[in-house]
């Protein structure tokens, strides 16, 4: 790629920042250059991302329908996965699993659920008290 | 103005290789990025489709974080000092002696938790690499490579972004150099480092190096009509942000990789190396054209994807890459 072909897209994602690469000079040389952004890299991070607010809101659905619990909702939210989220309890997948059913959430104790709360970075009330701030 | 520690912050492609070239050449070891980056062998290719991370294939353009520290050290004789830690407290007091004695330290952090990026870009990645080199009104001064200007952090974002969990946990992770030998054969380094990608690539089984891009096009071609669009789509978009987005100087590295090939046929004097640095360049815009077609498909309304395309530009990139290892290997 050469410096001049270099895209200057100016994408939000960036958020105004620039990103530094290797590009070739009009002598053919390799030089560090800055980008604004490609389109191609916003498209793809905003599809990603539109992926998680998606499964985020369908928990929060579920939430409320007495068909998941809470932590489903906050692992979307902190865009993890329920793999993701084992791996930083350091519990076993069915464990965590097991942890979004409404009726063992229910059960759960404090520091269970505090550690969630911590991971998540999120007050444990959030967690408890979960249809007062949807 | 203001006792600010003398510390020269530097813009790079990537996090490792910026900070392990910010980090020797701070201490009188003056070495490019990209030549860090072609030294420590940090080119690689490997698609493994069993280990899933947020749902997604585990996908790599560069070897596995933590590699070019290591490497670097038995390429150059150079040592680091390094340190995980159990103890949070432990880990801030290590940082703030440090600090005090002037000590200009890497850590591994999570993006996730710096609150100087921008929120669309963090994601749960855990092997973000950055530089403190002071610290000013109770705030840690961040030389991140990845950024163009000097950043601050207060301790405790600082202690989320070490001590977050999951895959590839910081721990707390620091180092620094602490010996540099008074001599260095570069020219016989960039030999041998040479030698090993070339190895990597053409040598290593499925699903790494030049066996592993065939077999991702195969695995693309086969998607179609079996899985759903919707699936497809962020797959694809999750093969672009690996290769674009997390800090490559585009291309997936390749263009780095060209960059290094260049600085080391002016080293080396040997012509073919700059011929397989303009190859390397080749590769690396196919890379490009192949990221180019793939946000076509996610930005597209329809669901009728035609992944015969994509999967022959991903063929062109790894025909592209064959003809440069083959000049290396001949060189």
């Amino acid at each position: 790629m050469k410096i001049k072909e270099i895209p200057q897209d100016n994408i939000k994602t960036l958020g105004g920042e620039k990103k530094a690469l290797y590009a070739l000079d009009e002598s053919g040389r390799y030089t560090t250059a800055t980008t604004t952004g490609w389109e191609v890299e916003e498209i793809v991070l905003l599809d990603a991302l539109a992926d998680y607010d998606r499964k985020a809101e369908e928990a929060r659905q579920r939430v409320l329908k007495n068909r998941t619990s809470p932590i489903e909702y906050f692992m979307y939210i902190r865009r993890m996965d329920l793999t993701t989220l084992a791996q930083a309890m350091g519990l076993f997948k069915w464990q965590v699993k097991r942890h979004l059913k409404p009726e063992i959430f229910r059960k759960l104790h404090e520091p269970v659920l505090q550690q969630y709360a911590d991971l998540f970075r999120i007050p444990i009330r959030a967690l408890l008290h979960f249809e007062e701030g949807s | 103005m203001n006792d600010r520690p003398v510390f020269e912050h530097r813009h790079f492609a990537h996090c490792e290789s910026g900070v392990v070239s910010s980090l020797l050449t701070h201490h009188g070891l003056s070495l490019s990025e990209p030549m860090i980056f072609g030294l420590a062998g940090g080119l690689t290719f490997a698609y493994l489709p069993f280990i899933k991370i947020n749902g997604m294939p585990l996908l790599s353009y560069r070897m596995f974080p933590k590699s070019i520290i290591r490497e670097i050290q038995s390429r150059l004789g150079v040592k680091f000092q390094s340190k995980i830690y159990r103890n949070k407290e432990q880990a801030l007091a290590d940082l703030n002696r440090f600090v005090q004695d002037g000590q200009v330290v890497g850590l591994q952090t999570s993006v996730y938790w710096l609150p100087y990026f921008p929120p669309e870009m963090r994601f749960q990645f855990n092997a973000h690499n950055l530089i403190v080199f002071g610290k000013e009104n109770d705030e840690f001064l961040i030389s991140d490579p990845v950024v163009d200007h000097i950043v601050k952090i207060k301790p405790e974002d600082l202690q989320n972004a070490r001590f977050a969990k999951g895959t590839l946990a910081p721990k707390g992770y620091l180092y620094y150099p602490v010996f540099i030998p008074p001599s260095i054969d570069l020219e016989a380094a960039i030999r041998k480092s040479i030698q090993k990608t070339v190895n990597m690539m053409t040598r290593a089984p499925v699903p790494f190096g030049l066996r592993g891009i065939f077999f991702m096009a195969d695995r693309i071609e086969k998607m179609g009509g079996r899985k759903e669009p919707r699936y497809i789509k962020l797959f694809l978009g999750h093969i672009v942000r690996m290769q674009e987005e997390i800090g490559t100087g585009g291309g997936g590295f390749r263009f780095m990789y060209a960059a290094f090939l260049q600085e080391a046929s002016d080293l080396l004097r040997q012509p073919i190396l700059s011929e397989a640095s303009s190859k390397m360049t080749e590769a690396g815009d196919l890379w490009r054209q192949f990221a180019l077609a793939c946000a076509k498909v996610i930005k597209s309304k329809s669901d009728q994807i035609d992944l015969n395309p994509i999967a022959g530009l991903l063929r062109q990139c790894g025909e592209a890459e064959k003809r440069v290892y083959r000049m290396l290997a001949s060189g």
